[in-house]
């Protein structure tokens, strides 16, 4: 059985520091196609939930990380809530800015909510069923 | 019946652990209302127009009966508003005419789960503790993510079944839940799947319906079809695979719901279900499922690829019960002597409420919860307690809800079918009307949902009333007879062979009649939504109407003319005349609303 390791960076939105940070960093809108990215040097994407109910950076998350194989960071920005940051690591964020109400302890309580998961997804690409022993 | 796993216990204990962390930040204020309605809808809690709704998932219908006596529990001890919330409806309700809410009961809904309506909020974590110790929950039976999987009522029994889909469901239960990318989708999103020759699914009404078959060399997959739903638009779902390899269900699947996700209308709730999409796009929409199906395939790994192994192990669930294979009594009584009017009653309790089973010593026995007193589907907690008891004795200890709203129990021993019948004529619900009238789809309607335009109950109980002559209803023959108090369409007005669906004019209920729908099945024909006969009728003509509708069928019927087949033969025309000549209110205007309906949670279901 995996156990869920809490990868992903959660940053208050007090934290974010607007300095240049000598990265190369691409914003992408939810409605973007990720197979038209050019991902070459890219250090950094942020998606953008601009409702917390809006889920669409979910599946570019996933497909960048999956599919199209970047290694970088891929930041959650806007409607950021505690009770999606899980949902955001799963996905294949490594990074998410809070919305400036949201609590850092609280969403670092809620990755460690489940011990592991029926499908796989970006950080755990094996449902539980290839998973060895997993369902016994 | 699938048996839960460790595994499986210690994620549903952890869900329910994560609910009441969501809970009580929200009680504390921590957690907005806005912020927690969509966690608290993907574990099953709307709030309706009084009180909270709590839906729990049955998936694919099954139950045990230390599930149903678990269910019985809740309504007992939880189903129970304060004096204050009960106070508040009753006097609400009473203007509108509803004389008596009765509370402390479950509901059987159509997509075969169960559901509750007076739970205080503030216990909403107990209950679902309460749940988790018998291996169940409300995970995604609300809000916009992929929902509980429905199936056959008679999945695994039905002698008509090539391929029996618990395991493909089970599997895909088990794939959709707390899927992390399809928590947020654009709007709700169902699954349907059938493997018999028989559409008992309503499969063609889904956003994803699927038919298990084999190919022309014998190997089983899958026939999927997507973009079918009910609504302001009812339209039937297209074929989007003719075979697709059963192991490819995930892939394809995730396929499907991706596109969605990411093309789907998020700008207008009223457009946002895969109907429109698919409508909209066309071969598009088809292009591009298969293009990411593809890529999910070349470049992702398919790592949804089910293993045989994996469905050898999810299948082994799904033999049926040792005790059940010689089908020896379960009773070790001598069948009871039936004569007279028992001997005539139980004869009529065999043809309507008794069906065949792959097993020729085993018999697929409804019981009817559609009865004066009781709205349809509503189980009190003591008939809830009964029919597990009954489940247990005669049964294999297992229930199924149907579509239909009625329980089953799948693994009854022929020679126990009188022994039965009086036990469950005993409960109340021997009556013998399943497929007739009175078997009638209903939502809880005005009364309870906060969504609805009009009242349904009361509908159903008049008509109920009025058609309690056997013999009448004998003759009348199967008709679908199908209520929705507004657009949402939780009581399938559509697919009614007679629709009622509720509509909110100037602050008053009225009704608009539709005929000739079909959910697919075989007495129904192909889906198909129902046309509308004319103008709204008031409320006190609706009795009236589907009186004057089966009159006109059964003066112009052919023999053994069923009545959905006499409404194709004779078209709308007779049926609309009949309908407008018992017209007495609608002309004066009909019955004024000084409560007004649909006051919250709009399109969240």
């Amino acid at each position: 059985m995996n156990t869920m390791s809490n990868t992903i960076k959660l940053i208050a939105a007090s934290a974010i520091d607007t300095r240049a940070t000598g990265q190369n960093v691409l914003e992408l809108a939810n409605d973007a196609d990720t197979s038209a990215v050019a991902l070459q040097g890219i250090d950094r994407i942020d998606l953008q939930f601009p409702k917390f109910t809006d889920g669409r950076a979910f599946s570019q998350a996933y497909l960048l990380r999956r599919r199209h194989g970047f290694t970088g960071d891929i930041r959650a920005t806007g409607d950021v809530l505690v009770d999606q940051v899980l949902q955001m690591q799963r996905s294949g964020f490594s990074s998410a800015v809070l919305r400036a109400d949201q609590s850092v302890d609280h969403a670092q309580a809620q990755l460690t909510q489940f011990a592991s998961f029926y499908q796989g997804d970006a950080a755990q690409p094996q449902p539980l069923f290839k998973q060895e022993g997993a369902t016994a | 019946m699938y048996q839960y796993t460790d595994f499986d216990r210690q994620f549903i204990r952890q869900r329910a652990d994560q609910y009441r962390d969501q809970l009580e930040r929200n009680l504390s204020g921590e957690l907005k209302e806005d912020e927690f309605r969509p966690l608290r809808l993907q574990n099953g809690w709307y709030v309706q127009r009084y009180a909270p709704m709590l839906r729990v998932a049955v998936p694919y219908g099954e139950l045990a009966s230390r599930q149903l006596r678990v269910l019985a529990k809740i309504a007992r001890d939880y189903d129970q508003p304060s004096a204050a919330v009960y106070q508040h409806a009753s006097d609400t309700q009473a203007e509108l005419g509803t004389p008596h809410l009765p509370v402390g009961y479950g509901h059987f809904s159509t997509r075969q789960n169960v559901q509750f309506n007076w739970i205080p909020l503030s216990q909403s974590a107990d209950v679902m503790d309460l749940l988790a110790k018998v291996d169940m929950h409300g995970i995604q039976t609300s809000g916009n993510c992929i929902r509980n999987i429905t199936s056959d009522a008679l999945a695994g029994i039905a002698p008509d079944e090539e391929i029996d889909p618990r395991p493909y469901a089970e599997i895909m239960r088990q794939w959709s839940t707390l899927h992390p990318e399809f928590a947020h989708l654009p709007r709700k999103f169902k699954i349907a799947i059938n493997g018999a020759l028989e559409d008992r699914a309503a499969t063609a009404w889904h956003d994803v319906g699927l038919h298990l078959r084999r190919n022309a060399v014998g190997h089983v997959g899958f026939k999927v079809l997507v973009g079918g739903g009910m609504g302001r638009t009812p339209v039937i779902a297209s074929t989007l695979r003719e075979f697709l390899p059963w192991d490819q269900i995930l892939n394809f699947l995730e396929a499907v719901v991706r596109v969605y996700n990411r093309f789907g209308r998020r700008d207008n709730l009223y457009k946002a279900r895969i109907k429109i999409l698919v409508k909209a796009e066309g071969q598009r929409f088809v292009d591009e499922v298969e293009a990411e199906y593809a890529d999910i395939v070349a470049h992702d790994g398919a790592a949804h690829t089910i293993p045989q192994v994996e469905l050898d192990r999810v299948s082994a669930h799904f033999m049926p019960p040792a005790q059940v294979e010689h089908a020896v009594s379960a009773t070790n009584n001598e069948a009871p002597e039936l004569t007279g009017k028992d001997a005539a009653d139980y004869q009529r309790w065999l043809s309507q409420n008794v069906r065949a089973h792959k097993n020729p010593a085993l018999r697929a026995v409804t019981l009817s919860f559609k009865r004066l007193g009781h709205a349809p589907g509503d189980a009190t907690a003591d008939q809830l307690c009964a029919a597990a008891d009954l489940a247990d004795r005669f049964s294999a200890g297992e229930a199924r809800v149907t579509h239909e709203q009625n329980l089953l129990l799948p693994w009854v021993a022929a020679c126990d079918l009188p022994a039965l019948w009086l036990a469950a004529r005993a409960l109340g619900v021997a009556k013998a009307n399943i497929g007739l009238l009175t078997d009638m789809i209903t939502c809880p309607g005005g009364d309870l949902c906060a969504l609805a335009n009009a009242r349904s109950l009361p509908l159903a109980a008049a008509i109920t009333e009025r058609y309690q002559d056997f013999d009448e209803l004998f003759d009348i023959g199967p008709v679908d007879l199908h209520i929705s108090g507004c657009m949402n369409s939780c009581g399938h007005h559509h697919t009614g062979h007679i629709g009622v669906l509720g509509v909110d004019k100037d602050g008053r209920e009225w009704y608009q009649i539709s005929l000739g729908g079909s959910d697919g099945s075989t007495l129904s024909g192909a889906a198909v939504p129902g046309k509308v006969i004319g103008p709204s009728f008031a409320a006190s003509e609706v009795t009236d109407v589907v009186e004057a509708l089966l009159d006109t069928y059964r003066a112009q019927r052919v023999a053994g003319e069923t009545f959905i087949a006499s409404v194709r033969r004779l078209g709308l025309e007779p049926f609309k005349l009949a309908a407008n000549a018992v017209r007495h209110e609608t002309k004066a205007g009909g019955k004024v609303l000084h409560v007004h309906l649909a006051s919250a949670e709009s399109m969240s279901d």
